[in-house]
């Protein structure tokens, strides 16, 4: 790569999203479908290198059955009412992605949003799907679809000009129906496809309606099922109950990597109608109430053996010297995880001002609102579990695993869910109420408290980051050397344009169980180096803005920093001297960020108060405004949280601030004004927008910090509590 | 404790075989099948759970249900009249102003009884109000126009 350009810098495949290839299964095939479902069109999406259509250029072509069903992605079947249902692995987690495939297939298929189903994330009756996390379902998903209901568009209109005996050129596809301008005759899908039972295979490719004639997409349809949220009446995974459902509750070790040395359940089975496990290192109860598996559980006496691994006793406050002293250097992966270009040495030497500083990410929690919940149900020797899960097919076959079983006789389903935020990408609840209820005998729902989801769920990789780099007088940086220690590898690269460049992710050992977490580890990335590109703006003698964009070539990038700064007011007086202006910005999963914030600092109590933030995102094409608003105006205000105060603290192997009352997450009082400018991009495609926002508020906020304060805080949290001036 | 037998939710009389010290969500939720009411924390921090006793949010996690008896609990279920939604309802959904909606009952209980006792609110009540209530998607600001256009709509459809 030549330096300067402006490819992405693959350090490492985001380490804590991936998991094994799936090994696939496939329950349905053509006949199933029809019998299921009544004849109609079925229109089944083949991934893009399937071989079959290599064989067959690409095109459209009959579907018999599962011949290659690993290929396959989502189908979506048009009744003979002319009702349309679609298929999909995917989640739906709070991003609203439900609404906006349905806005994808509607647009295609000329039909109405309402005419439009999904069903999503039930894994006997939607194709596998690795997992809805990594803003793919935009990207991915969405085109598919469209490429879909498209090419179920032809079919139909193919069927009507046989039926009218025109040419298929002169008829239109609106409003779910297919009508002849010259006659005025006109036929709905229902009735075109009625007592028929066509199958065809279509391949994920490019297609499609461009952008700027969307008229379902690119609009601001609401919640397709909003009524059912706002009368309490969805049932999300922890309200699903089932006839003779029983409720589990699991004994938890006393810390981390704990051994349990001696159990005593006696007293628990004298409470008389309950069901004890104890297997392996497990042990749970299942009662009939809730009230009666609460109070077995607390009757269980046991003893545990403290882990003596150096990583189970350590505290947050040995936490960076940690992870420091124990990260590797070398390994099979070094290559994946470095990135280098010119030299660092030359670069320095080129420079007017150096400039060395180190970052730290304290552990944070996703603390989703929903706990982990699983209803589980043994029947006939197949096994139903409803729990909330970013990646049911991973659950699936985690429980097939667990319980020696063929993935066959396991079903997962995912009822729309209470947020995940990237920390629901496992099935610990799914694995406990399945033990629970093969061993009582009945249904058995465990739905963790929220000091277990505290505790024993993962968390938001910590990190130490160091930074060192050169910068001329002219204001171009000239080395910019730059190590990751465990936080994680996404939105490591530097966007601007260096040409002496060094950046390495180093894995190390770690205390707390770690994942995924929104934006992954680009929050952190994006802080430790867009501070100190304020850091460096201000040893050249620059205007951050102006800096930033003589540093960088990628026109998306500095348009968004355009926008943000031109909605903010850059450049303007600060109305006084406790308030301060800073900005931040960056590239991830193909969404171009920048924020710029305005803080109050109250001298006397130290606490910073944010006061407004504007945030633009451009993400290509929008495929519902309203909904991606939603969605930036939301990371702004969770971004707030990691940025200004949450941090978990442990010791010897326990988290010491497991609720809500020792954890504080952002609330009412500390919204700022929130604004946001949309660079609708119509000529690009769409990517996933859940995520990137987020990661553009942190560095805006301490560099905002820093214009009112000239003090440099270089840790998230930055003012747990407060700031001490 | 002695046990409680019945209980007044959304007006209809219940009969129940609880503890008098069992949480009052947990008989709304897994004796009633009543689950619009969320389990947040348990310790009354982020109302999910909330619910009116009497037409006063309380936190329904860390109520004993003894402590409702012969009171009137109104619960989400209760509080659409003959189809129609409630103003509070309709604010909510016409704003957008949930993502994943799980805390959307308790945002709205309270946001119910706030517009009982301050018809008119300020965005700043409304924030000082709602303090107790987490959204973790942060839709704090599509809450707040919801509740102010609620109060629009009860207004003009006094007489």
């Amino acid at each position: 790569m030549k330096s300067g350009e402006m490819e992405p810098v693959v350090i490492e495949p985001e380490r804590y999203e991936f998991d094994a290839p799936p090994a696939y299964h496939f329950e349905v095939d053509r006949r199933d479908f029809f019998r299921v479902l009544g004849g109609g069109l079925l229109m089944v999406c083949v991934l893009r290198d399937a071989k079959a259509f290599q064989e067959s250029g690409g095109r459209r072509m009959p579907w018999r059955g599962p011949d290659e069903p690993e290929n396959i992605s989502a189908w979506l079947h048009i009744g003979e009412s002319g009702k349309v249902t679609v298929f999909t692995g995917k989640v739906e987690v709070g991003q609203n992605i439900r609404t906006s495939l349905i806005q994808a297939v509607a647009e295609e298929l000329k039909v109405a949003p309402a005419n439009v189903q999904m069903v999503m994330g039930d894994t006997s009756r939607t194709p596998f799907d690795m997992g809805t996390f990594g803003s793919r379902t935009t990207p991915t998903m969405n085109p598919q679809l469209r490429r879909a209901a498209s090419a179920a568009s032809d079919v139909l209109i193919a069927l009507a000009a046989k039926r009218f005996s025109v040419d298929r050129a002169q008829l239109l596809a609106a409003d779910g129906k297919i009508t002849d301008p010259a006659t005025h005759q006109s036929i709905g899908y229902g009735e075109l496809l009625h007592g028929k039972q066509l199958a065809e295979a279509i391949p994920a490719v490019d297609p499609l309606e461009p952008a700027t004639q969307w008229k379902v997409m690119g609009t601001s349809l609401p919640k397709v099922d909003g009524v059912e949220f706002v009368t309490g009446k969805h049932r999300y995974p922890s309200d699903h109950r089932l006839p003779g459902m029983w409720f589990g509750k699991v004994l938890r070790p006393a810390s981390y990597g704990a051994s349990l040395t001696s159990l005593d359940t006696k007293a628990a089975e004298l409470l008389g109608n309950v069901k004890i496990v104890h297997d392996g290192n497990f042990v749970g109860v299942a009662a009939p109430t809730p009230e009666l598996a609460v109070k077995a559980l607390a009757a269980i006496r046991a003893e545990w053996k403290p882990s003596s691994e150096a990583q189970n006793k350590i505290s947050n406050k040995e936490l960076f010297g940690f992870l420091k002293q124990t990260a590797s250097n070398n390994g099979a992966h070094e290559d994946r995880m470095r990135h280098a270009a010119g030299s660092i040495d030359e670069g320095l030497a080129k420079a007017d001002h150096h400039l060395r500083r180190t970052y730290t990410v304290a552990y944070i929690q996703h603390v989703p609102l929903e706990p982990r919940a699983a209803l589980a149900e043994w029947k006939d020797g197949k096994l139903t579990v409803w729990t909330g899960t970013q990646r049911p097919f991973a659950v699936q076959n985690d429980l097939a695993e667990a319980f020696r079983i063929s993935k066959h006789q396991v079903r997962v389903e995912m009822p729309d869910m209470g947020s995940g935020y990237g920390g629901k990408h496992t099935g610990e609840a799914a694995l406990e109420a399945a033990r629970l209820a093969n061993a009582a005998g009945h249904p058995v729902k465990v739905v963790w408290t929220r000091e277990e989801e505290f505790t024993w769920a993962y968390f938001r990789p910590a990190g130490l980051i160091k930074i060192n780099s050169g910068v001329g007088h002219d204001g171009r940086i000239t080395a910019w050397e730059y190590h990751n220690y465990n936080s994680g590898g996404a939105g490591i690269g530097t966007p601007y344009d260096v040409p002496n460049q060094l950046v390495q992710f180093h894995p190390t050992q770690y205390p707390l169980r770690q994942g995924s977490y929104r934006a992954l580890a680009a929050t952190a990335n994006h802080f430790a180096r867009e501070s100190h590109m304020d850091d460096l703006a201000r040893l050249a003698q620059m205007d951050p803005l102006q800096f930033r964009l003589v540093n960088l070539k990628n026109d998306r990038l500095k348009a968004v920093f355009e926008a943000a700064a031109g909605k903010f007011g850059w450049g303007r007086e600060k109305p006084s001297r406790q308030r301060g202006f800073g900005m931040g910005g960056g590239v991830e999963k193909g969404g171009y960020v920048a924020t710029c914030a305005e803080v109050a600092i109250d001298g006397s109590t130290g606490n910073v108060k944010v006061v407004r933030v504007v945030t633009a995102f451009d993400c290509g094409a929008v495929v519902n405004p309203d909904g991606l608003r939603n969605q930036i105006e939301g990371a702004n205000v969770m971004g707030l949280g990691g940025a200004l105060f949450e941090a978990i603290e442990f010791s010897d192997g326990r988290i010491l601030n497991p609720r809500f009352s020792a954890y504080r997450v952002p609330r009412f009082s500390d919204l700022p004004k929130n604004e946001v400018v949309l660079v609708d991009h119509k000529d690009q495609p769409s990517a996933g927008a859940g995520e990137t926002p987020l990661m553009a508020l942190a560095p805006a906020i301490g560099n905002a910090i820093f214009s009112a304060t000239g003090i440099r805080l270089t840790s998230l949290p930055m003012v747990p509590n407060g700031l001490k001036t | 404790m002695e046990k409680v037998t019945a209980l007044n939710v959304n007006g209809v009389n219940q009969v129940v075989d609880v503890e008098g010290d069992t949480s009052l969500l947990t008989v709304l939720r897994d004796h009633l099948d009543l689950t619009g009411s969320k389990y947040g924390c348990g310790e009354g921090q982020c109302g999910a759970c909330t619910v009116l006793i009497n037409g006063f949010p309380r936190r329904s996690c860390i109520t004993h249900v003894a402590a409702t008896r012969g009171k009137q609990i109104t619960t989400i279920e209760g509080l659409a009249k003959n189809g129609k939604l409630h103003p509070v309802q309709q604010a909510f959904l016409d704003a957008g102003s949930f993502q994943c909606g799980y805390c959307t009952s308790g945002m709205m209980m309270t946001a119910v009884s706030l517009l009982k006792t301050n018809p008119n609110p300020t965005a700043s009540e409304i924030a000082h109000f709602m303090q107790g209530n987490i959204c973790r998607c942060g839709t704090y600001q599509r809450i707040i126009a919801a509740i102010q256009q609620a109060a629009k709509s009860m207004k003009e459809a006094r007489p």
